[in-house]
């Protein structure tokens, strides 16, 4: 399979990116793990006339923890933030997430930032974004901007992210002590993007009640979506397994689920209930650990 | 690894000698050859699934940089149509034919109307790979699209769309066999009976290596040089010369090297090693093509695609009186190179498995679709003959309340040696199919297990074990027999053996290893025979100007047909050897023995010759008999007398997740009679490969036309979802061995045995989980989660 014809550039920062972006506008696309573009390249689904590639781009991939939040560059690998200690004791199901995508090749070449630009409507890392109320930084000529996740995914494979601006940095907010997360996925058999995933963030208080809950649900529908039904059913109360199946309910609520192969409305509807409520399960379980 | 002169191979698991230059990227494969002056093709195929052609505009690729040329069908004057080798017609005498078979015309180029997604319809050569695939987006193709029909039960109704005129009501052929009346007959006679529609859907061979080819015509002495990714590269030589380009076999040389896995799909002569062979004369350029994966999908022959709606009759002691089977069998757009063959005589006679049965009938229709051509895929029709018998047959014992593996032991043939013929033509060469059984089931723990089910099922879980007890005909085939049934060819195999003067020994094997390991299992056999270092031996194989008109690698022919070849040519140079030694040691032939590799007067070591005296002897004819040619190298073809009949015994232990559907393997145990076994890593490998083949069929494969646009949905490893390593358990196998009596190695053959026998395992155990639910039978496979789901919905909504 050969890409139709196209020029490489590989600017040494990110001003040089952006102003190529600039100068190229439409004809170009920004290249960063490459595991969604070039194969549909290949395919010649998507034959952009000029790649700019950011992998020589430095001070774009690394994870820091700022006190509030972990910090992560874009260009971090799936495999980096799975492999990153920072990562493992202070927001753990980032690693779980990671772990659970594509196969290692993809994770080893993958990056978090291309795929939140991307927005693949059954990438993993959208449910887990939403669960922990992720910020996207953006850069673009006027400098750089926040964008909360729930502003962020727009539609299938569409995103806040502005035509000359560059998501350069990913910020997910710590998550408190007596703080649980959990992630759930029914992978694709061939592919193994999420036919459905569920993402549950919970904080419980010292009574057991739980103050505040996010969860994300990708896969079913166009885009990932945050489970307001379910969250409200969430906080405020005690979280025993009938509340969790009450709550799991409506899981699918929202969610603009497409039929495939893979599954008719009816099922991915099921498997959102399904996923939702063995994520939240599992955070629960974690908050009390 | 080095091996010690005399030491016995057979039956030992030496490491693969051609591994480490496969698994260091030392392997020449088709894509590697490199050649001066070549030319890349790029097929312009259609975008409809069935659409007439009303024009070909190619001057725009034209002009594009780097383009040779354009070709359409219509440039290809004096080419024939691509031949079906196997003939079903009354005239010819074959038996059970009800409704000729329409030898529809395959052009290499289609010139008239595309017939499914994929169809190539242009070519462009070029300087440049790149070239050529730009060049091709810019051939312009006036469709008239036309109405398709995909689905196997479709299409034969009244007021599905014509594909062949001379296919009407798209009927390929109507085809029978066994006793009808004696069928009937039995089913009035018995205590119970089931009836099943059961499907085998589609699949798509995915060999690692996709296919490729380059052709180069060389100006200077009118050869043509093909080199194809091919199971049997003589079987492409003859096909290519004698049917659709009518040049001499002399000048053709066929080499198909290392090829990287084929499960049949590289049997078949296809429309792009006819294009550029054809294309590299007129250019008198080499010209080369590589399939992408997408182009694979929708061009490989496909393997499977059965409705069939079967029926058992049992007596009330659980007595297989009678199978009745009727299907229909979906061959594509075109007739295959065997593809008629694949549902009738690799189908139909098998439906007696390993059974004492009553009586047998089965009908089979072939028919004409918008999809890709159908032909054999591993196994090859009796993976569908096993899979609706074992699946009817447990269906059967469900609904008489009886012990699915009681009614199995109640039933199998007792064990023979030498011959038992079926109700559906074939006769067996040996077998013992309750061992086979009776050692899975104590491997198994069955009773230990229906316990744990039991209990399991009080707590909510839903586990299930399921069997199947197989046969298969392999070792292919009687070349009399075969013509007898409509074959177009013999299937015979050719070996030589030449040895060197200073002992090397190469021998030149019509088989073909596309991953079944002929370089080490056949030096086994010669290593033996001689007595001499493997690292002596060599095997070639995969060149027509190398080796004897040879028939290739499938059937799992190659151990069982092409090593008594190979044994057949050693007898001959052992013969001729003690000739040579006789003369040297001035004895009788008849008083020379060949002992720990060296030609000795029986019973007198002292007085011997080492083999590597003789052949230099034989090489440097000084002092040598009369009336004895030099040289010492020989050729045999072996013709086996009868099919072989591997056999054995399957079992798969399955969770179902009540909530989402989805199915884990929890154990797979495999008992498998293969005969005797050469090299048992390398036959272990070929079941555990066979059984993800299987498993792969009953859980997740499969490919998927849309109905409204004859799309192939399924058409990438994005979407068609190939078993994964970590998505199967760890095998528990082990063998019985009932050596056959056919051939003198005692081999029945190993390479389809896992297929045939796991796909029926596997929905048989998933079946089983589901019983307490009220399910007897999931109609389609794969057992995707939402299939097992959704039975499991229904099954709530009926109580």
């Amino acid at each position: 399979m050969y890409p139709a014809a196209f020029d490489y550039h590989a600017p040494k920062n990110v001003k040089e990116a952006l102003g190529l972006l600039g100068k190229l506008k439409d004809d170009a696309k920004i290249l960063a793990g490459g595991h969604s573009l070039i194969p549909m390249m290949k395919l010649r689904l998507a034959q952009p006339k000029h790649l700019i590639d950011l992998g020589k781009v430095p001070g774009l991939s690394g994870i820091k923890a700022d006190g509030k939040a972990l910090v992560i560059g874009a260009m971090t690998t799936h495999w980096e933030v799975e492999s990153s200690s920072a990562v493992k004791s202070k927001l753990p199901v980032l690693a779980e997430v990671a772990s659970v995508i594509g196969d290692p090749a993809v994770r080893n070449k993958g990056t978090i930032g291309g795929s939140l630009a991307h927005a693949d409507p059954a990438a993993d890392w959208p449910a887990a974004m939403i669960a922990l109320g992720a910020e996207m930084v953006c850069e673009g000529p006027k400098g750089k901007r926040k964008v909360g996740v729930d502003q962020w995914f727009l539609g299938l494979m569409a995103t806040a992210l502005k035509e000359r601006e560059i998501l350069v940095q990913v910020r997910v907010p710590l998550l408190p002590a007596g703080s649980g997360a959990a992630y759930m996925k029914f992978p694709h058999p061939a592919s193994r993007f999420a036919v459905v995933g569920a993402c549950a963030a919970l904080t419980l208080d010292k009574q057991g009640v739980c103050s505040k809950a996010g969860v994300g649900v990708t896969g079913a529908g166009t885009r990932a979506v945050r489970a307001k039904g379910v969250e409200a059913a969430l906080v405020g109360k005690r979280l025993d397994a009938a509340t969790i199946e009450a709550a799991a309910q409506k899981a699918a609520d929202g969610v603009d689920v497409q039929a495939d192969l893979q599954g008719s409305v009816e099922y991915k509807s099921h498997l959102c209930r399904v996923f939702a409520k063995r994520a939240i399960t599992e955070a629960v379980r974690r908050a009390g650990a | 690894m080095a091996t010690v002169a005399g030491e016995r191979l057979f039956g030992k698991a030496i490491k693969r000698r051609e591994d480490p230059r496969f698994i260091t990227g030392r392997g020449q494969y088709v894509d590697d050859v490199k050649l001066p002056g070549m030319t890349y093709a790029a097929f312009v195929r259609s975008q409809h699934a069935h659409a007439k052609i009303r024009r070909i505009d190619a001057s725009a690729a034209l002009k594009h940089p780097g383009v040779v040329a354009v070709f359409t069908g219509k440039d290809m004057t004096g080419v024939n149509s691509l031949p079906c080798g196997w003939d079903l017609r009354k005239e010819k005498n074959i038996p059970g034919v009800v409704q000729d078979l329409a030898m529809v015309p395959h052009m290499p180029l289609m010139s008239d109307a595309a017939r499914h997604v994929g169809d190539p319809v242009a070519v462009v050569i070029a300087d440049s790979q790149a070239a050529a695939v730009d060049a091709a987006d810019k051939v312009k193709v006036d469709w008239e699209p036309l109405p398709s029909v995909t689905a196997t039960d479709k299409a034969a109704r009244a007021g599905a769309p014509q594909i062949h005129t001379s296919a009407p009501g798209n009927v390929a052929f109507k085809w029978e066999i066994g006793d009808r009346s004696a069928t009937d007959a039995a089913f009035k006679g018995a205590a119970v009976t089931v009836k099943k529609r059961i499907l085998n859907q589609r699949l798509v061979a995915n060999a690692m290596e996709p296919r490729a080819c380059i052709a180069r015509f060389d100006t200077a002495t009118g050869e043509l040089t093909l080199w194809v990714t091919s199971q049997n590269p003589h079987v492409h030589r003859l096909l290519m010369c004698a049917f659709v380009l009518g040049i001499p076999e002399h000048k053709v040389r066929v080499i198909a090297p290392d090829v990287g896995g084929g499960f049949g799909s590289k049997i078949f002569l296809y429309n792009e090693e006819v294009v550029c062979s054809w294309a590299s004369r007129q250019l008198k350029r080499p010209v080369r093509w590589t399939a992408t994966r997408r182009e694979a999908y929708l061009t490989d022959a496909h393997g499977r695609d059965h409705v069939t709606d079967a029926e058992l009759a049992l007596g009330k002691d659980g007595k297989i009186l009678g199978l009745r089977v009727k299907t229909t069998a979906n061959l594509g757009a075109y007739l295959s190179t065997f593809a008629p063959a694949v549902p009738t005589f690799l189908y139909g006679t098998l439906l007696n498995g390993v059974y004492t049965i009553g009586a047998i009938h089965c009908e089979v229709t072939g028919v004409f679709t918008n999809t890709t051509a159908v032909d054999a895929y591993r196994g090859a029709g009796r993976p569908e003959a096993c899979y609706v018998l074992e699946r009817i047959v447990e269906a059967g014992a469900r609904a008489l309340g009886m012990d699915v593996a009681e009614l199995r032991k109640k039933n199998f043939i007792p064990r023979f040696s030498g011959a038992y013929q079926t109700l559906v033509a074939v006769s067996y060469d040996s077998g013992d199919y309750a061992a086979a059984f009776d050692k899975l089931l104590q491997m198994l723990d069955y009773k230990k297990f229906r316990a744990e089910q039991a209990a399991s099922r009080k707590q909510g879980r839903l586990l299930g074990v399921g069997f199947s007890t197989y046969i298969e005909a392999c070792s292919i085939a009687p070349s009399k027999l075969v013509g007898a049934l409509g074959a177009g060819a013999g299937l015979y195999e050719s070996a030589k053996v030449r040895v060197h003067p200073t002992g090397g020994v190469t021998v030149y094997t019509g088989s073909h290893s596309h991953g079944q390991g002929h370089e080490t299992t056949f030096a086994q056999l010669v290593a033996d025979e001689l007595q001499i270092p493997i690292e002596q031996v060599d095997i070639v194989h995969g060149d027509t100007g190398a080796i004897p008109f040879g028939m290739g690698t499938y059937g799992s022919r190659s151990a069982s047909v092409g090593g008594t070849a190979i044994l057949m040519s050693l007898n001959k140079i052992k013969e001729k050897g003690r000739r040579i030694a006789a003369h040297l040691l001035e004895a009788s032939p008849n008083d020379i023995e060949y002992v720990k590799g060296q030609f000795q007067v029986k019973g007198v070591p002292s007085k011997a010759v080492p083999f590597g005296a003789v052949s230099l002897t034989a090489y440097v004819p000084h002092k040598y008999p009369d009336n004895l040619e030099p040289g010492l190298e020989e050729t045999s073809f072996y013709d086996p007398s009868n099919f072989c009949f591997p056999f054995g015994a399957h079992a798969c232990v399955v969770e179902v997740d009540r909530d989402t559907g989805t199915v884990k393997i929890l154990r797979y145990v495999a008992v498998d009679d293969v005969g005797k076994v050469i090299n048992p890593m390398i036959v272990d490998g070929m079941v555990h490969g066979g059984i993800a083949q299987g498993v792969g069929q009953a859980l997740w494969e499969g490919a998927v036309y849309d109905e409204g646009s004859g799309q192939l949905v399924t058409g990438s490893m994005m979407d068609y979802a190939l078993p994964k390593a970590d998505m199967l358990p760890l095998y528990e196998t082990d063998r019985t061995v009932t050596p056959t009596p056919v051939n003198p190695l005692g081999i029945k053959g190993a390479g389809e045995t896992g297929t045939i026998a796991a796909t029926p395992t596997v929905v048989n155990a998933v079946v089983d989980a589901l019983a307490p639910l009220g399910i007897d039978h999931i109609e389609a496979m794969p057992l995707t989660s939402e299939r097992v789901w959704k039975a499991i919905q229904a099954a709530k909504a009926k109580r």
